[in-house]
């Protein structure tokens, strides 16, 4: 496995998407193989079954590097497996047919999600070496620091204001722009932000925000705006804690186009009638705009939050790359990586765990609001 | 984090019943003739709110073409009195970069992370799937609502042990299980790491999708005695093509776009552009004809893929939620 993967390292790129894919493609199709002659009966296939239960076990862990006996017993309780699919109440071959389409993405999540998952955990209350408990030690630290408090508040800051402001831009356009000429174009305008990269919309705001000395031409747009009302050019990015707010805007450029498309398709999903029998009741645009329509789209105002909420938590791009979390700037995600690249990997940790219980209630409050409406109905 | 997901939160029937119906007017709106209920001041603020959000990114465009000099000195709305036009950025950015890697590798590297970190998790998540939706075995329920669950677990918390394992592998009491990939210098880190990250909000869409298929039509073809590879193959694959491709297109600019991963998985010549992007912007900090020129080789991408496939991805977006 190594090898072959160090072995198509040394190939050029074009190549080794293309053989990485059809690679994929065939271990793949090999599976779908299996799978299709599992469930059928007769010797030659019950063979076939117990040969791939024994020899895939053991020739993934040999290609994973294991040690050989432990490739064994991977052997031996693919055999085990062979047993309980031949005894099974479905018929035998279906809990093999079951495990072949379950296994690739299982295992993955396995290795990928749940162990880090734990091992973070556990990283979190260990010294900088991972060796030694230290007990509650990197989170007394981060919410004693003047520094890691200040971390702290300005994630908070970030989740507060980006999805109010963005729903509301993105509320107040959908509506302007319904069923108005050019919708179309409209919306594409303010959704493109959204295909743009956190980096490229970070350097594109940075040329925003850039800062001359007063005697020269300023290049920077805002700073050029403050000029011609006879102002003197502001540093944006480095007076705390106001360049918080400016990197906030880049982040509320980017998901109003979200909120956008969502709460345009929810208002023209209010029922026309709805709208009429208001119209007939004398009532004004903002009135039914008020009381029909935003109470119509009330569910999906919530989504849009909740994404955009859990979003704007896990920012991390945007502050890498505008000021690196320079200048009072940092938030959880760019500090967890800070502290990982200055080997405290326990503080890393404990603040990675900050940001899981941060988006905790969000999920909750969530859940239980749909929860809700369905006991309603 | 990409700005780029479909809504990956539980969403109500009601809720997502609207947003169809919505949608499905947006599509129909073209046909009937329209009828204009905003008023003038509502068109002028839809003016204005368009204009903001588009200049950050004409600016940054614009100034791409003009000559070093003129970026540096004077903005880029006095582009008719200080007239320049310039390809010269793009051919100095392509050669630009760090010591190891230039920005035209970088984008061939971004291109070769980006096409099987989308096409790998898309078949591993429709098979998984699959089975959550036509295959009925014990404890199904709970281990589809523990993927789902898995969605809320910040990247954050994976990347580190996730890279350990990748260098060191694993070692259970002294037994090795797992070698490490001794690939440092490979795309098959961030390749792993990304399909891994895809999964669990890929197959919770899919599911969505492929459970919606009538129970007619898969019962029918069991009748006449096709396996579940064939009922895979034949029928869920073909029905599922676009939420398929829907979801592809979003893997594939979350992937694009990323910089967390890259920066954990992607070290030295492997690094995408947006990582090397990130670098040199602290490099170059002021050389702002370089700067405009990269971003913009970054996001010709997927401006070209969110342009030409928009519908799609408008579509993909609601998905989560409008189940087809």
């Amino acid at each position: 496995m190594s090898q072959f993967l160090g072995w198509i390292a040394t190939l050029p790129a074009w190549l080794q998407i293309v053989l990485v894919i059809a690679a994929f493609l065939a271990v793949i199709g090999l599976l779908l193989f299996f799978i299709e002659i599992a469930p059928r009966s007769g010797k030659k296939y019950t063979i076939v079954r117990l040969a791939v239960c024994v020899l895939v076990p053991l020739i993934a862990m040999l290609l994973l590097g294991s040690v050989v006996w432990a490739a064994l017993i991977a052997a031996v309780l693919g055999a085990l497996f062979f047993y309980l699919d031949y005894r099974s109440k479905q018929g035998a071959g279906y809990l093999f047919q079951l495990i072949g389409f379950l296994a690739p993405a299982v295992i993955l999540l396995a290795i990928g999600l749940i162990y880090p998952t734990i091992g973070t955990t556990i990283q979190a209350f260990q010294d900088n070496r991972s060796k030694g408990f230290v007990g509650l030690d990197n989170f007394v630290w981060i919410f004693t620091q003047p520094y890691g408090i200040r971390v702290v508040v300005n994630t908070i800051v970030w989740v507060l204001l980006v999805p109010a402001l963005s729903t509301i831009f993105g509320l107040a356009y959908a509506a302007f722009i319904d069923r108005s000429r050019g919708e179309k174009i409209f919306k594409a305008l303010v959704f493109m932000p959204m295909a743009i990269s956190f980096v490229g919309a970070s350097i594109i705001w940075r040329f925003v925000y850039a800062a001359k000395p007063a005697d020269q031409d300023q290049i920077g747009l805002l700073n050029q705006i403050v000029v011609w009302f006879g102002g003197e050019p502001v540093f944006w990015l480095q007076n705390s804690p106001w360049n918080t707010f400016f990197l906030i805007i880049v982040l509320i450029w980017i998901q109003t186009g979200f909120a956008m498309v969502i709460l345009s398709a929810a208002i023209k999903g209010v029922p026309a009638e709805q709208l009429e029998a208001a119209e007939l009741d004398g009532t004004n645009a903002w009135q039914r705009f008020m009381n029909v329509t935003v109470p119509g789209i009330r569910s999906s105002l919530i989504v849009v939050l909740t994404t955009i909420s859990i979003a704007s938590l896990k920012v991390f791009d945007i502050v890498r790359t505008m000021t690196a979390g320079a200048n009072e700037t940092s938030v959880i995600a760019n500090e967890m990586y800070t502290q990982w690249k200055g080997f405290e990997t326990g503080r890393s940790a404990a603040f990675a765990v900050v940001l899981f219980l941060l988006v905790m209630p969000i999920i909750i409050y969530n859940a239980r609001q749909i929860k809700k409406q369905r006991e309603i109905r | 984090m990409s700005a780029v997901t479909p809504i990956d939160v539980p969403m109500s029937d009601s809720t997502s019943r609207q947003l169809a119906r919505g949608e499905a007017r947006v599509e129909a709106a073209t046909k009937r003739t329209k009828r204009r209920l905003t008023s003038r001041t509502a068109t002028i603020a839809a003016l204005v709110i368009a204009i903001l959000w588009t200049t950050p990114t004409f600016g940054l465009f614009l100034s791409s073409f003009r000559p070093a000099g003129e970026v540096a000195t004077t903005g880029w709305w006095t582009i008719f009195s200080n007239w320049g036009f310039t390809f010269d950025n793009y051919l100095q950015v392509l050669e630009a970069g760090n010591t190891q890697l230039t920005m035209g590798q970088a984008f061939l590297n971004s291109i070769a992370i980006t096409l099987p970190a989308t096409v790998i998790p898309l078949v591993i998540a429709s098979l998984a799937a699959y089975a959550f939706a036509w295959i009925d075995f014990k404890g199904k329920d709970w281990m589809f609502i523990g993927i789902f669950a898995l969605q809320i677990v910040p990247l954050q918390m994976a990347l580190v042990p996730l890279l350990s394992l990748f260098s060191r592998g694993v070692n259970i009491g002294g037994v090795e299980l797992f070698s490490g990939l001794n690939a440092g210098t490979s795309y098959s880190q961030v390749w792993i790491a990304h399909t891994i990250f895809a999964l669990p909000l890929a197959i919770f869409l899919l599911h969505n999708f492929v459970s919606e298929i009538p129970r007619e039509l898969i019962e029918a073809a069991r009748v006449d005695g096709a396996s579940h590879g064939q009922i895979f193959f034949r029928i869920i694959l073909p029905l599922t093509m676009p939420a398929i491709a829907s979801f592809g297109i979003f893997q594939f600019l979350w992937v694009w776009n990323d910089l967390l991963v890259a920066l954990v998985f992607a070290d030295g010549t492997v690094a995408p552009i947006t990582k090397l992007l990130a670098e040199v912007t602290g490099k170059y900090g002021q050389d702002w004809h370089l700067l405009t020129a990269g971003a913009f080789i970054s996001i010709v991408v997927p401006l070209i893929v969110f342009f030409s496939l928009q519908r799609y991805f408008v579509r993909g977006l609601l998905a989560g939620s409008t189940k087809g």
